[in-house]
């Protein structure tokens, strides 16, 4: 982040907590977590597995509300929001990744693209989203028919071809082998670049928040350190 | 195209045989409603119409010969519109190389040219001249069934003399839509038909100048049926009237009642049943696909689809499946009506009886199919819409299994792994089992329902044709036969034995109920008319006392011991107390029998007739015949074998039909059942399957999981279906229950069997379809994708 430019805060988070009722146990997933992410920040979300990243960015997302504590979208309070204005607030502004892709198996790469274009305001074409991520040419290839490196740049194209305002991806590389991971990296760097797109990737691989402007570290419910990068690395020089 | 729609046809395309299965469910559920519903609707149009536009009265009366004169005061009484006085008499015919006698029924036709009331309708030909001395007019079936055209002649046995008819027109009336011999319980176009003549021709022939000896009354709007009845009884009372009636007790009017009674029957049956089990299957088919699709709704609405966009699409999957099904169900119904039509057509007479199609039904339909639809699935699709999203993300929970109670009860050693997960499948959610046995029970009863009726009808034909009635002729006398005539007859060349009968008008009341029947006056030692109990025991003709059928019991809510009243509408019509000395089991008609001897003394009358049974030499029926049609006292002889032969063609022919439908339509039903079943079951445990063919499982090892279930299911249900198959048939028996004819409630061990066999052999052919995905299963294919 660079100090020279005013930056706005796209989401406040104030104290959230996340509990999960599971039966007699309760499940403290987020044990009061406060942040901010900005406008055209690349954030990684840094955490063991269990560590409540998911738990934070499905609430970033609309997907989930907290038990305690308020999520801000710019003016919007997420936290005091129906399940209507969820849905709206997420079909206008957000754009997900998923570690598995979630890709509809019975539409090609180019028509799962389409599904969201339809229902977004001003949308980018299909296939252009597609060439972003380098997959012109396999538009019309069923998801069965894709590697998973390949299914998941496409669920990147889905995420971006609405021009969302935030990019939200929980671990999008954990099913990928190094190569694909640093290509489907690539395109997520791209797109926050030249997009301008407040994106967060989450991760558990360390190596991955060299690209971030941001790193904010999760153990156990709680932030445990935040970390600024002078220097973003491209994806092409990650090792792991 | 949206993609959320082409998402919805891909889906349907991966569900299509399911989808198809179900689609045909719902297709034959329509089908016989529309069918139902377009051939009621045609029908009772065609009555309606016919009833209309060529008057068919409402209220009816025979009596002895009355005099013209009368008719002024019958117009004369209240509430009546118009009123037709006629004469109307059965004689025998001379067909040509016809050795079985045939009856015909002549109306007398004014001189005007038409009835006033039952006006006659030319088909073909011309209506007769009634100032021409032998001119007729025949029924269309009769002429039909003889071949008889415009320019033929016929001959008949007119009080006693050998008369020619010219045959100059076809016709038909709304009086004998289907022309049914009293008496008997089936059409029977060969030996009954109508003939219209002249009534000038009919008075000479019978010396009835200036009188009639029936009467037809039209009422007018609204008017009080019973008021015009007594009034019209008090009336034709000296003149022998057996007292007058309504439709109700018309007989070509009762038959279409009942027709149309069937009909609508069966349109309320049909959609509960086929609709019923398209419902579950529909439940089954689209709450799994909906816990496979978890993370695809999850994924939409993450990209922001709303509940309603999810829940949408989700019902518009289930609605093109029943719309589609209830479209074919309508075309299918269509044809299957017109085809009805067509058998109507045969039976039943009206100038135009066409294939109307009944929009409001097939709307009806459209209604009734997507709502069942809809509610069928709206739980699991409500479940889709309220699914949260963060949560579908993550995978849906291995299903928590327990040991089965069944295991507890069975020996250990005989559990293998298999049959313990079979077990515990079928555990886990016991209702889902529940409604899968119904299902194929389902497919049972409906095979049982459409099967019994043969069943019945056989046994029907076995009580009333062979067991009660022995006879081979039976004969009727025009007007009582004294002992001289009755001796002739039994006299006659190749008769072996012979019984009497004293048959008489009456009406008999127990308490407020009444009802006008034909009191047969019976030898007690009868050996060819028998009286049967429901045990099919003779019951001896007791000397005292009256012995009603079942259904005239139940009619007037009277039982043995009870006193009924019985008031003679013949001669010196004397009022009868008598006890009910016995119930008879009777399948047809309304009847009522006493000791002829005790009849006679109630009647203050010598030993008289009014027919005959006759046991013949086989080798001298025709002879016998023939004489006896020779004889001027003789009016109708009845060959029972032909009686018999053209009720069985008869029955056989509209069955048939139905029957071909009927286990189409339950083969339908299991199919789509078991079908369902077993590709739910594997689409649920594919990666068990897949888990088990790796850890080197056989091919037959897996399958015992996969149709274990659905054989359990199958064997579950066939006692279940039969015990709803037969109790369908009861509330069907019930329900056409009529004074016509009833339907005994038996069903035969070879139709159970078959119900049984039709549903095993869906069973195996539809699990054998699913089983061969088995063999498919890509074994790293199903492990690596995460469900
Ligand atoms: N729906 C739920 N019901 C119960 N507990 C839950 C639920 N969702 C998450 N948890 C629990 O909350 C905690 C945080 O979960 P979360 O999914 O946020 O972790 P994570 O950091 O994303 O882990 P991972 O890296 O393994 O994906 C975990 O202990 C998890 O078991
Ligand atoms: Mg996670």
């Amino acid at each position: 982040m660079s100090a020279t430019t005013t930056p706005t805060a796209v989401f406040r988070a104030a104290d959230i907590t996340k509990i999960y009722q599971m039966g007699e146990v309760q499940v403290h997933a987020l044990r009061g977590v406060s942040m901010q992410l900005f406008e055209n920040e690349f954030v990684v979300l840094l955490g063991a597995s269990g560590s409540g990243k998911s738990t934070l960015l499905n609430i970033l997302g609309g997907l989930d509300s907290p038990t305690s504590g308020s999520v801000h979208y710019l003016d919007h309070d997420l936290t005091a929001s129906d399940d209507a204005q969820l849905t709206r607030y997420r079909r206008k502004n957000v754009g997900f990744v998923f570690q598995f892709y979630n890709l509809i198996p019975s539409l090609t790469a180019r028509e799962n693209v389409e599904l969201i274009t339809e229902i977004a305001d001003s949308p980018m074409q299909a296939l252009d989203a597609l060439e972003i991520v380098g997959l012109g040419e396999r538009a019309n290839h069923f998801p069965a028919q894709l590697s998973g490196g390949e299914q998941q740049r496409v669920a990147i194209a889905r995420a971006i071809a609405k021009n969302p305002k935030v990019l939200l991806c929980d671990e999008p590389t954990g099913a990928l082998d190094v190569h694909t991971g640093i290509i489907v990296l690539q395109a997520i760097a791209r797109i926050n670049r030249e997009l301008g797109t407040t994106t967060a990737v989450i991760t558990h691989n360390a190596e991955i928040a060299k690209m971030a402007d941001r790193v904010i570290s999760l153990s156990d419910g709680q932030i445990s350190g935040v970390q600024c990068n002078d220097d973003r690395w491209e994806a092409s020089q990650l090792k792991w | 195209m949206l993609k959320l729609d082409r998402k919805l046809l891909r889906d349907l395309y991966q569900l299509r045989g399911q989808a198809i299965a179900i689609g045909l469910v719902i297709a034959a559920g329509v089908a016989v409603f529309v069918m139902s519903m377009c051939s009621y609707r045609s029908l009772e149009s065609s009555k309606n119409q016919f009833y209309e536009q060529f008057l068919f009265a409402d209220v009816f009366s025979s009596s002895g010969r009355s005099p013209n004169a009368l008719r002024a005061r019958l117009q004369e009484i209240p509430g009546v519109a118009a009123v037709e006085t006629r004469l109307v008499y059965d004689v025998l015919l001379d067909v040509p190389g016809m050795t079985e006698p045939a009856t015909a029924r002549l109306i007398s036709i004014p001189d005007t040219g038409q009835s006033r009331l039952n006006q006659v309708y030319i088909a073909r030909g011309r209506m007769i001249d009634p100032l021409r001395t032998g001119e007729v007019v025949v029924s269309e079936v009769f002429a039909d069934a003889h071949g008889f055209v415009p320019g033929d002649q016929v001959r008949a046995i007119i009080n006693g003399r050998s008369q020619a008819l010219s045959i100059v027109g076809i016709a038909l009336s709304p009086e004998y839509v289907i022309q049914v011999q009293p008496g008997s319980i089936m059409p029977d176009d060969k030996r009954f038909g109508i003939i219209w003549i002249s009534e000038n021709d009919l008075e000479a022939a019978f010396d009835m100048a200036g009188a009639f000896n029936s009467v037809a009354i039209r009422l007018a709007y609204g008017n009080q049926v019973d008021e015009t009845i007594t009034a019209l009884d008090r009336l034709l009372k000296p003149f022998g009237s057996v007292g007058a009636y309504t439709r109700d007790e018309q007989l070509s009017h009762q038959f279409l009642s009942d027709e149309l009674a069937q009909l609508r029957g069966m349109a309320v049956m049909a959609p509960v049943i086929f609709l019923g089990v398209a419902a579950f299957l529909l439940n089954i088919a689209i709450s799994r696909i909906i816990g496979q699709q978890r993370e695809q709704i999850a994924t939409l609405k993450a990209f922001g689809y709303s509940n309603f966009e999810i829940g949408a699409h989700y019902l518009n999957l289930v609605l093109v499946i029943s719309v589609t099904g209830t479209l074919i169900g309508m075309l299918l119904g269509f044809w299957m009506g017109a085809n009805m039509m067509g058998m109507y057509a045969e039976f039943y007479k009206f100038p135009s009886l066409d294939f109307r199609p009944d929009w409001m039904a097939v709307a009806l339909s459209f209604v009734m199919t997507s709502t069942v639809s809809l509610l069928g699935t709206l739980f699991s699709v409500r479940s889709a819409v309220r699914l949260p999203p963060a949560e579908a993300m993550r995978p849906e929970p291995p299903p928590s299994y327990r040991p089965s109670w069944i295991e507890r009860l069975l020996p250990q050693r005989s559990l293998t792994p298999e049959i313990r997960m079979v077990l515990r499948n079928i555990t886990r959610k016991p209702f889902k089992a529940l409604l899968s046995v119904t299902g194929i029970s389902m497919a049972v009863a409906v095979m049982i329902l459409g099967n019994f009726s043969l069943d019945a009808m056989d046994y029907m034909m076995d009580f009333q044709f062979r067991l009660a009635q022995r006879q081979d002729l039976s004969v009727s006398f025009v007007e009582p036969a004294t002992e001289s005539v009755i001796h002739e007859v039994q006299q006659l060349h190749g008769v072996l034995e012979s019984e009497t009968i004293r048959s008489i008008a009456t009406r008999i009341r127990y308490q407020n109920r009444s009802r006008r029947i034909g009191i047969m006056g019976l030898q007690p030692d009868a050996q060819l008319y028998r009286l049967l109990d429901a045990n099919e025991n003779v019951i001896r003709v007791p000397e005292f006392g009256i012995m009603l059928n079942s259904k005239l019991a139940k009619l007037l809510g009277a039982t043995i011991g009870d006193l009924v009243v019985v008031e003679v509408l013949e001669d010196k019509r004397p009022t009868l107390m008598l006890e009910v000395s016995g119930i008879v089991e009777e399948y047809t008609g309304v009847n009522a029998y006493m000791n002829k001897g005790q009849l006679h003394k109630a009647l203050l009358e010598s030993n008289v007739a009014t027919g005959a049974f006759l046991k013949v030499d086989p080798n001298r029926i025709e002879s016998v015949f023939s004489e006896l049609e020779q004889r001027p006292g003789v009016g109708s002889v009845t060959i029972k074998d032909a009686a018999m032969k053209t009720f069985q063609k008869t029955v056989a022919e509209n069955l048939m039909v139905m029957r071909s439908f009927i286990v189409l339509f339950a083969g339908v039903i299991a199919v789509g059942v078991v079908y369902n079943t077993a590709r739910i079951t594997l689409s649920e445990r594919s990666r068990d399957f897949a888990t088990m063919r790796v850890m080197g499982f056989s091919y037959g090892e897996v399958s015992i999981v996969l149709l274990g279930e659905i054989i359990l299911f199958t064997i579950a249900a066939i006692p279940v279906g039969w015990l709803i198959g037969y109790g369908l048939a009861g509330a069907l028996t019930s329900s056409l229950d009529t004074e016509n004819y009833r339907i005994p409630l038996v069903i035969n061990r070879g139709t159970f069997v078959m119900a049984a066999l039709v549903v095993v052999s869906a069973t195996i052919l539809s699990a054998g379809i699913v089983q061969r995905r088995v063999g498919e299963l890509d074994l790293i294919g199903v492990l690596k994708t995460r469900e």
